[in-house]
């Protein structure tokens, strides 16, 4: 469990990460999401102790990260940019790591052969491709069998093999009954790995939900109808009680109606239809419109954004599942 | 709280398991060596033509450590190395991510590379003068001459603290080439010049190379040092110091 308490964090005039509360629960994958520089590589930066934050806490399962006893045994971590010294070999550089926390010198293979690095094992990594640089750094955060485990976007650079191996990887991570956080800015990504999600956008929390909440209040269904008699299509929606919006485009949007019973309906009033198709808004889509209001928000400066399923919560309550950005308001104003 | 020893066997695999170690000590006991019996073969030649002023101040042992001046910049390049790299490679992310309390982690990497650089620069020191000697000839010291043992010791002592100020200020600076490109041109030039040029005399040779050397010399360069070989060793020891408390506290406040 990670739990996060106000986390902020300044670089000068900067705000790179704004009084973020929440919880990171185990047995969960849990997703970071946000648009580039919002400040996850800081916040994962500052829960391993290596950034010193301006004001708040993180504690991981209940201890300050620099009062662990070998912390490799609680905490792994897969840090964005590579942290490794590329004239050593994979080998030694597990090697040392698991030196300094007292792991046996057989953990370096054994996560070697998880990842599949071990033929080149004493190869030096600086000839290592991206993807096999990455799983050096997932080898690094297997080797004390920790309970917490970090990793800032992890598929950067991967095969789409690797990508299914780190997907996976994950999953069984947590259901292990581990805690698993994962940074990303793909929100297709999360989609298929995450139970939770967290996003930030400039710092904030903007929402922290289960990912099947997520879904069910943003991957919007509906049908689309194309008409040149647009009016008369009309009135027989009407007719029927069925709600249509018009699109910007003249096109008619019809939520809730399977695509067959509207085939059906203009059929029988012998409706000449050009488009009749069924849509699924995308969650990327989803994604970039919360995080496009936290600009907004900004902007505005003070008037909660209304939009979306966004219900604000009050500062310091942790919002449930379905509940969105436990902390919209700035704390202390 | 990591316990020492697991981390010091740690810094050791890291010393041990990159190139650079064995590059930058194997050319320091090279040129430390190799130049000194040359300019002990040449000290032999011209020995008969020297003024007699200067066949009586004539430092036989210290003739055989003229290779140091450029031996040490090796020294210099390993002792930034060994700390700069964690920096410019991302390494100190993982170092501190597994060892979070930095004074034990700073303490134990200074330490091995210290441990190694001292059995490094003693054989090189022990080295250099044997070799040096036997170019000699007739002139030459022994070990069992007054101060003769100590200057040589010394001279491993002194590589052995260029090591570590370069440790300390590369922990302070962190980019190895801004370290090197500070150290190098301060050891070979600058500190030379203000040694060499008389106005600055005085203040040239409480620097830290100036100060340190003195306790391989076993007849004083200049009459009027105000401090003997261990005093001047000390100087040395006072100024590393300084800067491995500035480096172990910005180590201690600054983001990694
Ligand atoms: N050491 C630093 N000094 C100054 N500013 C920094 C520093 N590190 C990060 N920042 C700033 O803080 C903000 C957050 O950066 P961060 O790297 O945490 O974002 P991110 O969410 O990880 O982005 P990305 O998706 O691109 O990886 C950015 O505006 C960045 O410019
Ligand atoms: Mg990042």
């Amino acid at each position: 469990m990670i739990e996060l308490d106000g986390l902020t964090k300044h670089y000068g005039d900067k705000v790179a990460v704004d009084h973020l509360t929440f919880t990171v629960r185990p047995g969960l994958v849990t997703g970071f999401l946000g648009p580039n520089g919002a400040g996850k590589s800081t916040t994962m930066r500052m829960m391993l102790d290596l950034d010193n934050p301006t004001a708040g806490s993180v504690r991981i399962d209940g201890e300050h990260y620099r009062r662990l006893t070998d912390p490799l045994r609680s905490v792994g971590a897969l840090l964005d940019a590579k942290a490794v010294h590329g004239g050593r070999s994979a080998y030694h550089h597990l090697l040392c790591l698991a030196q300094s926390n007292g792991l046996p010198r057989r953990r370096v293979g054994e996560v070697l052969d998880t990842v599949g690095l071990t033929p080149v094992a004493r190869k030096r990594s600086k000839g290592f491709s991206l993807g096999m640089g990455q799983r050096l750094g997932i080898a690094a955060a297997l080797l004390g069998d920790p309970r917490v485990l970090l990793f800032d976007e992890p598929v950067n650079g991967l095969d789409p093999e690797g990508i299914h191996w780190i997907r996976n990887l994950m999953k069984n991570l947590a259901a292990q009954g581990r805690t698993v956080f994962v940074s990303s800015h793909l929100m297709s990504e999360m989609a298929l790995t995450a139970d939770h999600l967290v996003v930030i956008g400039r710092g904030r929390l903007l929402a922290d939900t289960s990912m099947a909440e997520f879904i069910r209040g943003n991957s919007r269904s509906y049908v689309r109808l194309r008409s040149p008699e647009a009016e008369r299509l009309r009135d027989v929606l009407h007719a029927e009680r069925i709600a249509a919006t018009e699109a910007a485009d003249g096109t008619l949007e019809v939520d809730g109606v399977p695509s067959e019973r509207l085939g059906e309906l203009a059929a029988r009033h012998g409706l000449v239809l050009h488009e009749l198709s069924p849509q699924q808004a995308s969650l990327e889509e989803a994604f970039m419109q919360l995080t496009a209001e936290s600009v907004e928000y900004h902007a505005h400066d003070g008037e909660p954004v209304g939009g979306g399923p966004a219900e604000p919560v009050p500062p310091g309550v942790a919002a449930g599942p379905g509940g969105w950005g436990g902390d919209w308001r700035k704390k202390g104003s | 709280m990591a316990a020492v020893g697991q981390v010091l066997r740690s810094e050791w695999t890291k010393i041990r398991s990159v190139r650079s170690t064995v590059w930058t000590l194997g050319i320091a006991v090279v040129v430390t060596v190799g130049l000194g019996m040359l300019i002990c073969a040449l000290a032999a030649n011209d020995f008969r033509t020297m003024p007699a002023r200067d066949r009586l101040t004539f430092d036989a042992t210290n003739v055989s450590f003229a290779g140091m001046g450029l031996g040490q910049l090796a020294m210099i390049v390993f002792g930034v190395l060994v700390v700069s790299n964690e920096y410019s490679t991302g390494m100190i992310r993982s170092s501190l991510a597994a060892v979070p309390q930095r004074g034990t982690f700073l303490f134990c990497k200074l330490a091995v590379a210290t441990a190694l650089v001292f059995l490094v620069g003693l054989a090189t020191s022990f080295v250099a003068f044997f070799a040096g000697q036997a170019m000699l000839g007739d002139h030459r010291a022994y070990l069992g001459d007054p101060g003769v043992l100590r200057a040589v010791f010394g001279g491993g002592l002194y590589m052995t603290m260029i090591a570590l100020f370069s440790m300390a200020v590369a922990t302070m600076l962190r980019s190895p080439m801004l370290s090197l490109g500070i150290l190098m041109p301060f050891f070979f030039l600058v500190s030379n010049i203000l040694g060499n040029v008389s106005a600055t005399r005085k203040i040239g040779r409480y620097l830290p190379d100036q100060a340190g050397q003195r306790v391989m010399q076993v007849i004083p360069r200049a009459a009027d040092v105000p401090y003997g070989p261990w005093g001047g060793f000390g100087i040395m020891a006072a100024w590393t110091a300084a800067a491995l408390v500035c480096g172990y506290v910005l180590l201690k406040r600054r983001d990694a």
